[in-house]
């Protein structure tokens, strides 16, 4: 031990009260920090403000009206949209959801506006005026008239006719997001429920992205009402029974109960939104910050047992841990903070969050921890406990079996490794929420019923004020639509040409023959000031066509793609446009779904650079600390080996990685290497103080760490299991692939970095 | 029928020139203190509606300037001309000259305060006139962030009425009316006007829609005396708060009284007129 470690042990186990007094000040200081947090449910939340796509995105929607949706997707009672019942009850919700706060368009069957050509009059009706008097001639004809309406078939209807939807535009202001999203959908499970009630039988179910939005919201919420507690009370209980004793336990659960309030009191402070993402950070922290309380917890309880004061034993456990203590908690920072390398704003700040709190749960270890141990009479740290014995039985077997488990992990491990290519990197938005939730079960009812929830926008610019209306643009923005009717991936294009031709039938006395583009620039533009004229308040063509009439927006509803898929379908439709339509501006593809499948895209790419950067750091901060550069670089062996494994593991299990597992790699490197740490400092200490031959090293450091080595493992590994219960798949995948390279790292540390030691001391003095 | 209509009535009995008879109706509506709001409302829409009376016809000419959030902007030129009709709406015919595209397109309305207007539109491209059978008057006018219902003249049948209260507007004097749209598919619930005490004409009006969410604020500026009586403001500001968009409307060489007549507004002018 050197002597400034002891003197700083001993000045805190003396003095306690200062201490105590130090903590609460911070702790009251940082916690008012938390009053200032405040929820952030937007999904673009996601993308850093200067993200490309979110950029053009934000164009698209300032030169056309803002995308923001929630449908409701309606099962009549009867099965059967085309009755005069379920229409009434169509007219009826139609009618009610302009009353939902911030909608600016409502579109449904009934509302659509009908253009008919009778003689030289334009009508202009809703498709379904009056459902009360509707008759079944009409009924037929409503029937055949919707289903050959491009506008409507596929998007609002189908030829089963048993499901459609009423589909909402919201414009939010986007001033206090955290109240306007809630208060949006409220209404309209107000109305939902209001509709189900008055017409018995009716099914609706509510999707869009103003519902995702307010899905994060509850996904956040649910991780933070049942995933913290149930992680406090797993924590408590594993300390409480692997080390013995109430004391431990309940200084460990102030300790990180305390470093929990400072990091989210600084969140507030600093002004991080609590997301869907950094709600998981209490939960990390949590797991994470028990590490350094348990070493000393049970340094400690090992040298009251040799019989020594309670003052020494602490001084004691606090001097010898210190600096590993340190390096452990600074590989687990610098782990967390390569996640600043992610594309994704809120993975940086639950990266900061964790790092911050880890950081201050080390303080508090150093501190207030033995202060609070030295307060407390020491009989109540003691009590039954995991028997050292076990721990020395594994050691044994380390040493005797050393070859058998040198290949036989190796070659586990490494075939595990050989399965990472199998991995596809596939990011499903709508699949970052679970089955369990209402805005999942709705989104796959009615991509499996009706349309697709996934939007892709393509803007095609003709260069020139009212250019949309010439006819070589027109016919290419035609070609496009035709091009994009025949991918497979695509369940329905809305685009303004369909409305042309069928204003050109109209204004010819309901012809067939002129159910196409217009011959003319003059006449196109006229057709459309007509049209224009004659449509409602809030069912005009400004989402279509912007202000200048110079380009047009057309969008594709598609299946649910993965991210892979979407960035192939969207080169295609790109490259389409290119080669077929050279002379229009067509700006890239753009949507939510697409701004999502890049942003996992990028988001690998800068965080297998960050992941590179925390091992590279990590290893120097190894070497240094051991001051022998074979011994550091030896001790990447199993820190490396279980991270491949783990994904490999996952690659069999799962095979799909998404944006959230692409941080496990830095963030699980930083916490597995503290066990290397531990496990190799006393080992060396071992070697060069005690003079010890390599296998009685072994066994000492079994004996002193193994079993805080255990008991930290099961707890990193339960903790982040209880992050896979999360309601958020991003959470709940992050949580469980990182519990399995946890798992696989105490293998590795327990029984392959012992013969790996052994056998390479053999060698070198062979 | 209130009684300061009767004092308009005298007075115009007794050859006081017309702008007595304002001041006598303007002292009426705004200072019978005992009228309820909605009462004095109306009132107060009776005198807008009759001191802007008696100008018979009128042509102008517009110029439209569209703006959407991304700061794009789009010009339109139009010549309108208006036939003041007593007991119905006022029937109106737009010409457009620009953009290129639609010169030349000519729309012909004639406005009903409680049923659909009626409405036809000649296209050259097809040298036809075709009739809008449309019940909707509340769609954008040239994809602008104009309704037709909201540029078209106001009868007072339009509304039903109610007086809020006096305030200050920019330095002038007005009353503040709540008015609810008569007509069953107006896209509005209401809207506020600010009507300026001298002049009798708006200077704000700000429009709710169907959820009563304040939809957009129309501002009138620069307003000029014509005739020495009517009031016409010289632009006309459109700003949507929902979709952050705008349109200017300035207008431009205001002349009444030029003699039109109902055969200058009848479908066969729409041909006629270039």
């Amino acid at each position: 031990m050197r002597p400034d470690s002891t003197r700083y042990a001993r000045f805190i186990v003396r003095h306690p009260g200062w201490v105590l007094l130090f903590w609460v000040v911070v702790t009251l200081s940082a916690g008012m920090g938390v009053r200032l947090l405040e929820f952030n449910n937007n999904h673009r939340a996601f993308f850093s403000p200067d993200n490309p796509q979110l950029l053009a995105f934000n164009a698209l929607e300032n030169t056309f009206n803002k995308n923001d949706t929630l449908n409701f997707v309606v099962q009549p009672a009867d099965g059967a949209v085309f009755s005069r019942a379920s229409l009434g009850m169509l007219a009826d919700l139609t009618q009610k959801a302009w009353q939902i706060p911030y909608s600016s368009r409502v579109d449904s069957l009934t509302n659509f506006q009908f253009t008919e050509g009778v003689g030289d009059d334009l009508v202009v009706r809703d498709l379904v005026a009056d459902p009360d008097v509707i008759g079944p001639a009409a009924l037929k004809r409503l029937r055949e008239t919707a289903l050959a309406e491009p506008t409507l078939e596929g998007a609002l209807i189908r030829e089963r006719g048993d499901v459609t939807a009423v589909n909402v535009v919201v414009q939010l202001p986007r001033k206090d997001e955290a109240h306007e999203v809630p208060q949006v959908v409220e209404a309209a499970r107000k109305l939902a429920a209001e509709i189900e009630r008055d017409y018995p039988g009716t099914r609706i179910h509510l999707t869009g992205l103003v519902v995702m939005d307010q899905a994060f919201a509850e996904a956040s919420r649910h991780d933070i009402l049942t995933l913290i507690p149930a992680s406090f009370a797993v924590m408590i209980l594993l300390i409480a029974v692997l080390l013995g004793g109430a004391t431990g336990a309940l200084g460990c659960a102030l300790v990180i109960a305390l470093a929990i309030i400072i990091a989210m009191g600084l969140a507030g402070y600093i002004g991080y939104p609590v997301s869907s993402a950094t709600s998981a950070a209490p939960v990390i922290i949590l797991t994470v910050a028990i590490a350094n309380c348990v070493h000393i917890l049970d340094a400690y309880r090992q040298a009251l047992q040799t019989g020594v004061d309670q003052e020494t034993a602490l001084i004691d456990a606090l001097g010898t841990n210190l600096r590993p203590i340190f390096f452990a908690s600074l590989t687990t920072v610098i782990g967390f903070l390569t996640f600043n390398f992610s594309e994704v704003p809120p993975f940086r700040q639950l990266g900061n969050l964790v790092a911050f709190g880890d950081f201050a749960s080390y303080m508090l270890a150093v501190s207030l921890f033995p202060a609070l141990l030295a307060l407390l009479p020491a009989r109540f740290a003691t009590g039954r406990q995991l028997p050292v014995a076990w721990v020395m039985a594994l050691a044994e077997f380390a040493i005797k079996r050393r070859l058998w488990l040198l290949r036989g992990l190796g070659v586990l491990l490494l075939g595990l490794i050989a399965c990472i290519p199998r991995n596809q990197l596939n990011d499903v938005f709508v699949n970052y929420f679970d089955e369990s939730t209402p805005f999942r079960q709705a989104t796959d009812f009615t991509t499996r019923h009706l349309s697709g929830v996934y939007h892709f926008y393509y803007t095609l610019d003709s260069g020139q004020e009212g250019g949309i209306h010439a006819p070589a643009f027109l016919a290419a923005a035609d070609a496009f639509v035709a091009w994009l009717r025949q991918q497979p991936e695509v369940k329905h294009v809305a685009s303004y040409t369909d409305t042309v031709k069928r204003l050109n039938r109209n204004l010819h006395a309901e012809d067939p023959a002129y159910y196409r583009l217009p011959d003319s620039r003059e006449l196109a533009a006229q057709y459309q000031l007509l049209y224009e004229m004659s449509l409602p308040y809030g069912l005009d063509l400004n989402s279509q066509i912007d202000v200048n009439k110079s380009a047009l927006k057309i969008s594709a509803a598609m299946e649910t793609l993965s991210s892979q898929a979407a960035i192939a379908f969207n080169t295609r439709a790109e490259a389409w446009l290119r080669a077929q339509a050279p002379d229009i501006a067509s700006g890239t593809g753009s949507g939510t779904a697409l701004m999502f499948s890049h942003l996992g895209v990028r988001n690998i790419k800068t965080m297998l650079m960050g992941s590179a950067l925390a091992l590279a750091l990590i290893s120097f901060l190894l070497v240094f600390m051991l001051r022998a550069p074979g011994l550091g670089l030896l001790s990447l062996v199993p820190n490396l080996l279980p991270l491949g494994a783990g994904f490999g593991l996952w690659a069999l299990a799962v095979g799909q990685v998404g944006l959230s597992l692409s941080v496990v790699a830095s963030m699980s490197l930083g916490i597995i290497i503290d066990d290397t740490v531990h496990f190799l400092v006393k080992y060396q200490r071992a070697r060069r103080r005690k003079g010890l031959n390599p296998e009685d090293a072994i066994r000492y450091a079994f004996r002193v760490n193994g079993r805080a080595m255990l008991v930290t493992s099961i707890t990193l590994v339960l903790g982040f299991l209880v992050l896979a219960f999360s309601a958020f798949e991003l959470n709940a995948g992050m949580g469980l692939l990182t519990a399995l390279v946890i798992g696989l790292a105490l293998l590795v540390d327990l029984l392959f970095l012992s013969p790996l030691l052994l056998t390479l001391e053999e060698r070198a003095h062979a | 029928m209130p009684s300061y209509r009767g004092a308009l009535l005298l007075s115009c009995l007794f050859g006081l020139s017309p702008v007595m008879a304002q001041f006598a109706a303007d002292q009426a509506a705004s200072e019978r203190a005992d009228l309820d709001p909605e009462q004095r409302g109306l009132a107060i829409a009776e005198v807008v509606e009759a001191r802007d009376a008696g100008w018979g016809d009128m042509r102008a000419e517009l110029k439209m300037r569209l703006r959407n959030r991304q700061g794009q902007e789009s010009l339109r030129a139009l010549r309108m001309q208006v036939l003041e009709i007593t007991d119905d709406g006022d029937q109106s015919l737009i010409v457009f000259d620009s953009p290129r595209d639609i010169a030349g397109t000519a729309f012909l309305s004639y406005t009903h305060a409680l049923k659909p207007d009626d409405q036809w539109l000649y296209l050259p491209a097809l040298k036809r006139v075709k009739r809008i059978a449309s019940a909707n008057k509340s769609g954008p006018f040239v994809g602008s962030e104009f309704a037709y219902e909201d540029l078209s003249s106001t009868e007072v049948a339009k509304y039903r009425y109610r007086w809020l209260r006096d305030e200050d507007l920019e330095g002038r004097t007005t009353y503040v009316l709540e008015e609810f749209p008569a007509y069953e598919h107006s896209g509005y619930t209401r809207r506020l006007v600010w009507i300026d005490q001298e002049m009798m004409q708006p200077l704000k009006v700000v429009f709710h829609d169907r959820k009563d969410a304040p939809l957009k604020t129309l501002t009138f500026r620069h307003y000029r005396q014509h005739l020495d009586r009517y009031w016409r403001a010289d632009e006309m500001h459109m700003e949507n708060h929902q979709t952050g968009k705008e349109t200017t409307l300035s207008w431009q060489d205001y002349r009444f009284g030029t003699g039109l007549s109902r055969r200058d507004f009848d479908q066969a002018s729409l041909k006629r007129i270039r």
